[in-house]
């Protein structure tokens, strides 16, 4: 099998659709772990005994079964409870909910690195607990924790293959359809591994730039 | 009010002295009991001097004041009020967060190590509490802690961040922003400790000036004698979580009657 030229020019355009796609999807799912990570973190530190146990198991339970499970629960078994998302906001849902609860342990790192004499002079000053939380605590915990944060977008890349499992046409989707069509692999397959790698070390020169800015404190 | 005065001291709080009540108060942190059975009182306005071995639960009555640990028995009271239990039926049960929260508006603390937010301006240290507790419009918290600053002697630093300050300016910038609360009862937890000596002038100086100035109970944890002997009208000589002896700090500090008292003054002062 020689390397063709022409067929990996002419295939460019389809697979560089399917790495807008998961592009797209990882950013979004990025953001979801982001934001619900810090929720499952705040929660578990002042939601109450009950609460913080609740997210507690929960945490433990999505961190502790397989990506692809979940994404096949979401996408083939929630739509039998009536609940039907397009493959897409099912993938970043996914995607973003399994690495939440990851992320949600880094922010808690990040948390339990603040000084208890944080916490007690905002005890002294009375403030209410939003202001500990978005005033005090979370200004301090999360510039130390970014960097780590940002090592989580790259390996969301990474996984981002395994929503061609529920449909959504991502890039490693789209070069195993132009192979199919065509019926070589070489050149669609090879590209797409090419593209992964060109956006994973922009990610980690990224991420390495973030570590610079915020590492050493 | 009719006329406004632009000395200093008018940003210092001005307000009735609440007084202080232990009441058989108990505290124990597993199976080590840290105060037992402890009675005290202090009068509204006056200056109290806590001294004693470490380990002899001085910090803990701070500790417990300002609401960081709850009695395991006992009450205290914070004038007519009690601070670690509310009524309810008849009854004092323990106080909740709101009780709590009502009551430690009154009580403002300094820490050992200052604890100042690192990630706010000198500024918006002092003003932080004001603006999103007491409500107080932005611009007024802001000339009000500018006031105290100033009397600290740190108006020029307050676009500073803390990390760019000395310790003793750290602490002065703590008594500013405890100070911006306008508390009745001032807790001051070995605010000398962590500095170096050549700085403790400075705070010294600063809470002279406060005790001066205010009726603002003070309650006092040091190490510091020069200050116990200036500022506080009464010593309590703490011992394994009992009073061992109480008197005027010249008694204290000159004529002490008790063993244990003679002995830690005299592993004092060799420091």
């Amino acid at each position: 099998m020689i390397w063709d030229w022409n067929f990996a020019g002419k295939i460019l355009p389809d697979l560089l659709k399917g790495l807008r796609v998961t592009v797209e999807a990882t950013l979004l799912a990025y953001v979801v772990a982001l934001v619900l990570g810090l929720v499952w973190a705040v929660l578990r530190r002042s939601g109450g005994l009950v609460v913080g146990q609740v997210v507690r198991w929960i945490v433990e339970f999505v961190r502790s079964t397989p990506l692809l499970v979940q994404l096949f629960f979401l996408f083939y078994v929630l739509p039998s409870a009536g609940v039907r998302f397009s493959a897409f906001v099912t993938g970043v849902i996914g995607l973003g909910l399994h690495y939440s609860t990851y992320t949600s342990e880094v922010y808690r790192a990040g948390i339990d690195d603040v000084p208890r004499g944080q916490w007690e002079a905002s005890t002294a000053l009375n403030l209410p607990r939003h202001r500990v939380w978005f005033g005090v605590v979370l200004p301090q915990a999360i510039p130390r924790v970014i960097p780590t944060l940002g090592n989580y977008l790259i390996a969301m890349f990474k996984d981002s293959p395994l929503l061609l499992a529920i449909t959504v046409p991502e890039m490693l989707g789209a070069a195993y359809a132009v192979g199919t069509h065509y019926f070589r692999y070489l050149e669609p397959i090879t590209i797409a591994g090419v593209l992964f790698v060109i956006v994973s070390v922009l990610a980690s020169i990224l991420t390495r730039r973030l570590e610079r800015r915020y590492g050493n404190h | 009010m009719a006329t406004t005065d632009s000395t200093p001291e008018a940003a210092l709080p001005q307000n009735d002295a609440r007084g202080i009540r232990f009441e058989k108060v108990v505290k124990r942190f597993g199976d080590n009991v840290v105060l037992r059975e402890l009675d005290f009182a202090v009068a509204p306005g006056e200056r109290v001097t806590l001294i004693g071995p470490s380990g002899s639960g001085k910090t803990t009555i701070l500790r417990l004041l300002m609401t960081l640990e709850r009695v395991d028995d006992g009450v205290i009271w914070l004038g007519g009020d009690s601070l670690s239990h509310m009524e309810r039926g008849g009854r004092l049960v323990p106080a909740d967060e709101k009780h709590l929260r009502r009551l430690r508006s009154e009580i403002g603390m300094v820490f050992q190590q200052f604890n100042l937010f690192p990630n706010m301006s000198v500024l918006r240290n002092v003003t932080e509490a004001p603006v999103h507790v007491l409500k107080v419009p932005k611009s007024e918290a802001a000339e009000r802690a500018g006031e105290l600053l100033e009397m600290v002697g740190l108006a020029d630093k307050a676009d500073a961040h803390p990390s760019q300050l000395s310790g003793g300016q750290q602490q002065r910038v703590a008594i500013a922003r405890a100070l911006a609360m306008r508390p009745k009862v001032l807790l001051l937890d070995e605010v000398t400790s962590a500095l170096d000596p050549e700085l403790v002038g400075e705070v010294l100086d600063v809470l002279r000036q406060v005790a001066e100035t205010t009726d603002i109970t003070m309650l006092c944890v040091t190490h510091e004698m020069r200050f116990a002997r200036d500022v506080s009208n009464r010593v309590l000589v703490f011992d394994k979580g009992q009073i061992v002896e109480e008197g005027s700090p010249e008694k204290i500090f000159t004529d002490p009657d008790h063993p244990r008292t003679q002995e830690f003054l005299r592993a004092v002062i060799d420091q």
